[in-house]
């Protein structure tokens, strides 16, 4: 594995206590690997993100669980080390293109800096990789461009030149959080196929968050359902879009809209993420799930194997029970 | 960027015109002048032949055009109070006033913008909160009553500091400076830092304001997950972006404290612009009034033309534009 995390946990201490936004995550991703995570609004799948690059907002802090960046623990690094790794090991791409590059500096020294940051590159050297790196991301007259300044790009080319910044100092893992939710929807393939054709020529693995399950099915290797801040279902892409095995992701891909036929209305899952304040003593999803049962109420369920994926689901405690 | 310094002046054209109006109003319409600038026992005919001589028998408008002929090249008149030439008065004040004014508008800004880089970035230490917490005394309390303070420690007390005047000034051409002597400099030390306490304090809470509000930007964040350095995150990347601001209310200051200086002026009886000005308005010496305004506007309006010049360096956004 790349990257293990291990029963990771998140706190928030808030002054009516402390808020738990991430409870017992634990996903592997492999090298070259593109691992789609998904979930509702405020399921935790950017905190996971953050942790991951270490850059979790003050007061929230990693509270239990391990991070390991090709077996070495990376969670608890002082800063000075984390920064190495950072932008050189793990890449991050944001998802508002429009914020996320500095206005006052050009895109030329912005990637510059960068790789200076990381690799041992005279000024000229950076600067010719710097374009090369443009032209990777299909900047046209990528030479000319580079002294341009953000606000002189679309939005589509802006998110192509943060691609390239977080690929130019050749990390292992990017951890995408929705890159394309911004843009334009006739843009958004562009940009899923140019980060998805870099990640396979640098064998760059990815942590893709979206919440467009097309995206993922077209993307991911493997796909990680987040729910409540817990990881409630995780498989290959193919088994969890197809045949979900828990409650919640079967619900989730229903109210997918199917290309290939009409359907005169979609399913949708009834009520709503409950707040971390007011996560039930069961599943968490106990309240809304059309399979409920006692023991749903009063345990929680761990990741189980279900069919070919783990789900976080009582269905599954005992062979051969239905999805 | 010339057509743009070109245009900048142009827009400065009305304004500086509205203040001479204004200046020029005063100069008309308040006081009586002839009956300042005449001795008790002076007849009608002397009173008649000062009003032609000052030009003050013809119509307002002919005399405004005088008035802004005159303005161009310098020319005030002559002062009711001294009977001399307004430009040579305020020639002979304006060294003090300046020097005071940058030494003052130099400790703000040398110590100001750091300390507020400081507060901005460790926030939560507790240094931060004492600086925080001094810094409000700083704002509010009134700058004449800091001036009396530290002349009583430092002047009365300690007898360390001079408590008024400007000390020994070495004439450099027309230009006075007390930069270069002793007591010179002794003389300008409390003038200086009751003159830059209150623009201090603000500029470091300004500063810290906008340091605070760009380190929680997108690209503030996305640069820390590119693994840049702390010092070229928080110097390079944040500081750059809170120049803005900071430059627009700095040049502000520097306007105010060159203008403002009056009542630093006044406590500490610096011979400056200010102080004469102040000394003009007790004896309605409507001339040295009137350039006075004038001047200050200038002062502002060159000082806007600085802080637009240096956003266009600054802002790539802005040079877009023009
Ligand atoms: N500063 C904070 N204090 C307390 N709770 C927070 C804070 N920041 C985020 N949270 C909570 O953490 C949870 C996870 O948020 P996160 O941003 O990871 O969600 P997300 O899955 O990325 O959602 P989205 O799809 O909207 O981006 C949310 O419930 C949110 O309310
Ligand atoms: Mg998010």
């Amino acid at each position: 594995m790349l990257l293990e995390v291990k029963d990771l946990r998140v706190e928030f201490p808030t002054r009516r206590g402390v808020l738990t936004a991430l409870n017992g995550i634990s996903f592997g991703i492999a090298p070259g690997e593109v691992l789609g995570v998904v979930g509702e609004s405020g399921a935790g799948k950017s905190m996971t993100g953050a942790a991951i690059i270490g850059l979790l907002e003050p007061p929230g802090r990693i509270a239990g669980g391990e991070i390991l960046l090709e077996g070495r623990r990376i969670d608890n690094l002082p800063l000075a080390e984390m920064r190495k790794i950072r932008g050189k090991r793990i890449g991050a791409i944001f998802q508002d293109p429009l914020t996320t590059l500095n206005p006052l500096y050009t895109i030329g020294r912005q990637l510059v800096e960068t790789m200076q940051a990381h690799l041992p590159l005279s000024d000229a050297e950076a600067k010719q990789r710097a374009i090369g790196w443009l032209e990777q991301v299909g900047i046209p007259a990528a030479a000319q461009r580079i002294d341009a300044y953000p606000h002189q790009f679309s939005g589509g080319m802006r998110q192509r030149v943060v691609i390239a910044l977080a690929l130019c100092a050749e990390p292992q893992l990017i951890v995408a959080d929705e890159p394309t939710t911004a843009l334009d929807v006739s843009i958004q393939a562009q940009i899923i196929a140019l980060l998805k054709r870099l990640a396979r020529e640098q064998r760059t693995a990815i942590m893709l968050v979206t919440h467009d399950m097309g995206v993922i099915a077209e993307t991911a290797d493997r796909v990680a359902v987040m729910y409540a801040g817990r990881i409630i279902e995780i498989g290959p892409v193919r088994q969890v879009v197809k045949h979900a095995q828990h409650p919640y992701t079967a619900g989730l891909m229903a109210s997918i809209p199917p290309l290939d036929r009409k359907v005169d209305r979609l399913a949708q899952i009834d009520g709503s993420m409950p707040r971390l304040n007011a996560i039930p003593p069961g599943c968490p999803f106990s309240p809304r799930c059309p399979h409920v049962f006692e023991r749903c109420r009063v345990s929680r369920p761990e990741l189980m194997p279900a069919g070919e994926t783990l789900a976080a689901c009582w269905l599954h405690d005992k062979p051969g029970a239905p999805a | 960027m010339v057509a743009f310094v070109i245009s900048r002046l142009l827009q400065a054209l009305p304004v500086l015109l509205v203040v001479a109006l204004v200046s020029f109003a005063l100069f008309t319409f308040v006081g009586d002048p002839v009956a300042a600038m005449l001795s008790q026992d002076a007849t009608l005919a002397d009173r008649e032949n000062l009003i032609r001589l000052l030009g003050l028998d013809q119509p307002w408008y002919v005399q405004f055009w005088k008035f802004v002929g005159n303005a161009l090249q310098g020319e005030f008149g002559l002062s009711y109070r001294l009977s001399r030439p307004v430009s040579a008065l305020i020639a002979e004040r304006a060294p003090a006033t300046l020097e005071l004014a940058f030494c003052a508008a130099a400790m703000t800004l040398c110590i100001g913008v750091p300390l507020g880089i400081f507060t901005g970035i460790y926030k939560d230490s507790w240094v931060s909160r004492v600086l925080l917490t001094v810094s409000l005394v700083g704002v509010s309390l009134p700058i004449f009553v800091l001036g009396m303070l530290l002349i009583l420690v430092f002047a009365v007390q300690l007898g360390w500091l001079p408590s008024f005047g400007r000390g020994d000034t070495v004439q450099i051409g027309w230009w006075s400076s007390g930069l270069l002597t002793v007591s010179g400099l002794k003389a300008l030390i409390l003038p200086a830092i009751t003159l830059a306490v209150f623009q201090l304090t603000l500029i470091t809470r300004l500063v810290r304001a906008e340091m605070l509000e760009v380190l929680r930007t997108d690209y503030i964040k996305f640069a820390r997950a590119r693994g840049l350095s702390n010092r070229a995150i928080n110097f390079g990347h944040a500081l750059k972006n809170t120049l803005v601001p900071v430059i627009t209310i700095a040049g502000l200051q520097l306007g105010g404290i060159i203008a403002f200086a009056i009542v630093t002026e006044t406590v500490f009886q610096w011979p400056g612009m200010g102080f004469l000005f102040i000394q003009s308005v007790g004896a309605a010496d409507i001339p040295v009034m009137a350039a006075y305004l004038l001047l200050i506007s200038l002062v502002f309006v060159v000082i806007n033309l600085g802080v637009d010049l240096l956003y266009y360096l600054v802002d790539p956004r802005l040079r877009a534009q023009r």
